[in-house]
């Protein structure tokens, strides 16, 4: 058994991060050593200087313009990027229909869409959930219906399709036969947000900012060439998804990088003229949450090494979004409580809170997301007491 | 990264495994529960003999020239029998106190016997205000000519009834809480002037208070004067790392026993376990496990790390882990089996005790975090 890194792989970390120290332009260094939100614009910029260094989809396949990397080297971009504070790129494109893409789209969709996705040059969003079909997204309602004429005509809405505003493509389920039991009616669409009839409306999240939309469909024309895999075969590819990167579920980097925050937060506050990070109960706090990602981090390794031999994860890794999830959630909460007064902050002008602080109460507020996207923590549950523990069903 | 087993440690594992089903069955510690040895002398022998003692030892001193991962292989099997025998306390603790504090001959002397097999050792360290450091101690040993004689108390000296040699901590130079000034001695077991005061532990074990108005010979120092706190800090330290790899066993065996509950019983006219909120505890006992597990191999990795920064780190942060998560996993398996979790009759019980000791030794939850948010990598 061995917990460090291979030379190899040491060798590429210090790559990574030489690079970040010098690629990083200063105003975007600026937002990352507080913890800004990075506007849209800010995003993709990055994702251009990414994209030019070879980096800007870790875990894609060289043949599609990925780097090569394996599943270590994959890992040790991705946290770096966190751990540095980079602005977060959309996962849409780069993590969910792009992968999704290679393994299941026609040559002709891989070639038309992979190399946009690569270059930040076509936006994308998701369109899964509906006002009804959130946890049971099986029950999603908006039509897709052949015309004959060689397109589906789309009818229906689409919420929480986060950044959709920003988007120039939406991925999506639809129901193409109402008729079928409800997982075995739904197929997988690919749809240009310039589309007529396609309308996306901006909403605000509990963070005070317009990362959601609600997006409506209105006889929304999609050429039959943007269907993906087989017709009614679009729940098996959803499903695909779940198992992608489990090495990076966790997110153990942009944990790791808000209990650093938190400390931070801690050496600056004072508590009857000392700081917070050595008031007794506040450090056993902080050591508390520290432990806990401690441990998640040394199950993700375990996850990692075992990807790096090519096996399939192993149990420890289901548990990493729902522990990931609550320790970042966590990490939000314990910042807040250190910050006092100041943890009332919303949307002054600079200055009117420290820097660092600024950020944190919507960030808080956003967060309650995590534990909620990508299949709430009590599905991810539901799955593990069924396939894990073998407990029956209802 | 690389986290599996070599061809040998899967051996161990098998090995173990078939031993501690066929052998060591829980029947057997139910049992040993009223034995006032505590253990089975024949069953430390062959644990000796099957090479299980000194696994984790170089060859010079007869062991296997194995790893700390090694023996907390065959530890985290014991976890799930509730095995009876001193593996940590002996094989580990007092060993590697021994191996650690002194010279060859008396390695030869006290640890390969012990490493056969043949004895059994404990370190007789903690007093009624000691709590968790090992340096808060009023044992004094004072210089007689050549001889050592050595004044004072110990409490809670697990297998201290029964052990064949006793490595007793007293202090010979410095004041209370000093490292420095605290030196080991070996003892047999009827010294004139011990007197040991037999006590059962809540998990059926066996230990005792001591009572210490002794003369010793000047070769039962161990190691140079006043120069012990290091070894017995390190064995400290390797005790917490097996109780954090036994206890994945125990927590293994009590979701393991649980979630078999989950799938028999029957109440409303159906399996208790189709229950969503049943369901969703034994997902959170599950979680605690797998990252318990997680934590346990850190710490048997990382004990053996020369730095003490590496060492402290990994074993408090796997302790507090264990506290937490084994606490949990424990309560939790007595909740979801109702009132027959709380008769004596039934097993879980004994898992949930022993657990509850686990968190007890080698530094509690409170001891672990303090010492872990006190290090230098916890500062920003």
């Amino acid at each position: 058994m061995e917990m460090t890194f291979a030379p190899e792989h040491l060798a590429f970390r210090d790559e990574v991060r030489a690079f970040l120290r010098d690629a990083m332009p200063p105003h975007i260094r600026a937002k990352a050593d507080v913890d800004a939100n990075f506007t849209h614009a800010e995003i993709m910029e990055w994702h251009r200087i990414l994209h030019a260094k070879g980096w800007a989809a870790p875990h894609w396949p060289a043949k599609h313009g990925g780097p090569g990397l394996d599943a270590t080297a994959r890992f040790i971009l991705s946290e770096e990027l966190e751990l540095a504070g980079a602005p977060h790129l959309s996962v849409f494109g780069l993590s969910m229909v792009g992968p999704l893409l290679m393994e299941f789209g026609t040559d002709a969709q891989k070639q038309r869409f992979l190399p946009k996705i690569l270059a930040g040059e076509e936006v994308w969003c998701q369109g899964y959930s509906e006002p009804n079909a959130g946890s049971d997204l099986a029950s999603l309602k908006l039509s897709a219906e052949d015309d004959g004429k060689g397109h589906f005509i789309l009818n229906g809405q689409k919420t929480w399709t986060t950044y959709a505003q920003y988007a120039d493509w939406i991925f999506l389920l639809a129901r193409t036969d109402p008729t079928a039991k409800k997982q075995a009616g739904i197929s997988f669409f690919l749809c240009d947000m310039k589309t007529e009839g396609l309308t996306a409306k901006p909403f605000l999240t509990l963070g005070g900012t317009p990362a959601f939309c609600e997006t409506f469909f209105e006889n929304v024309r999609v050429p039959k060439d943007n269907l993906v895999g087989p017709l009614n075969g679009g729940w098996t590819i959803a499903k695909a998804l779940l198992g992608h990167e489990r090495t990076l579920i966790a997110a153990v980097g942009l944990s790791t990088r808000a209990l650093r925050r938190v400390k931070r937060i801690a050496q600056t506050t004072l508590i009857d003229g000392k700081p917070a990070f050595d008031h007794p109960g506040f450090r056993a706090k902080i050591a508390r949450h520290e432990i806990k990602l401690e441990a998640l981090r040394m199950a993700n390794y375990r996850t990692l090494a075992g990807a790096q031999l090519g096996k399939a994860p192993g149990p420890e890794s289901s548990i990493l979004k729902i522990r990931g999830s609550e320790i970042f959630q966590q990490c939000f909460e314990l910042a807040m409580e250190i910050m006092g007064h100041d943890a009332m902050e919303w949307f002054n002008e600079p200055g009117s809170v420290p820097a660092l602080e600024q950020w944190v109460p919507s960030a808080f507020n956003y967060n309650r997301a995590t534990t909620i996207y990508g299949g709430s923590n009590e599905i991810q549950k539901n799955i593990i007491a069924k396939h894990l523990l073998g407990l029956p069903g209802a | 990264m690389d986290f599996e087993l070599s061809p040998d440690q899967k051996t161990i594992v098998s090995t173990v495994s078939d031993f501690v089903k066929k052998e060591l069955p829980l029947p057997r510690m139910r049992r040993l529960r009223d034995d006032p040895t505590g253990f089975s002398r024949d069953t430390w022998k062959q644990m000796g003999d099957l090479g299980w003692l000194g696994i984790s030892y170089p060859e010079s001193a007869g062991g296997f020239g194995g790893t700390f991962v090694d023996a907390s292989l065959i530890l985290e099997q014991f976890g799930t029998t509730l095995v009876s025998e001193p593996f940590t306390e002996s094989a580990l603790v007092a060993g590697h106190a021994l191996l650690l504090a002194s010279a060859p001959d008396q390695h030869e002397k006290y640890l390969t016997p012990m490493l056969a097999g043949d004895t059994v050792l404990t370190l007789a360290w903690s007093e009624p205000q000691t709590r968790y450091n090992p340096a808060r101690i009023a044992t004094r040993a004072e210089k007689k000519g050549t001889d050592w004689h050595l004044t004072g108390e110990k409490t809670w000296v697990l297998f201290g009834n029964t052990a064949d040699h006793l490595l007793v901590t007293a202090r010979t130079s410095g004041e209370d809480g000093d490292p420095d000034g605290l030196s080991l001695f070996v003892l047999d077991s009827d010294t004139p002037g011990l007197t040991k005061h037999p006590l059962a532990t809540m998990d059926g074990r066996r230990a005792a208070h001591l009572k210490l108005d002794c003369t010793l010979p000047g070769d039962r120092l161990l190691g140079a004067e006043g120069k012990a706190h290091e070894a017995i800090s390190r064995a400290l330290d390797i005790g917490a790392a097996a109780a954090c790899s036994e206890g994945y066993g125990v927590m293994k065996t009590a979701l393991a026993m649980t979630l078999d509950y989950l799938r028999t019983r029957e109440q409303f006219g159906t399996k208790i376990g189709t229950f969503q909120a049943l369901q969703h505890r034994a997902v959170d006992m599950f979680i605690e496990t797998e990252l318990a597990r997680s934590t346990a191999i850190m710490a048997s990795i990382k004990v053996g790390d020369e730095d003490p920064a590496e060492r402290h780190r990994a074993v408090s942060a796997a302790k507090v882990h264990l506290a937490v998560s084994g606490r949990h996993v424990a309560a939790q398996s007595i909740q979801l089996h109702g009132g027959i979790g709380v008769t004596d009759e039934h097993d879980i019980g004994l898992y949930f005790k022993r657990m509850q000791v686990l968190t007890t030794l080698w530094g509690d939850e409170e001891h672990h975090l303090t010492r872990f948010a006190s290090l230098p990598s916890f500062s920003p």
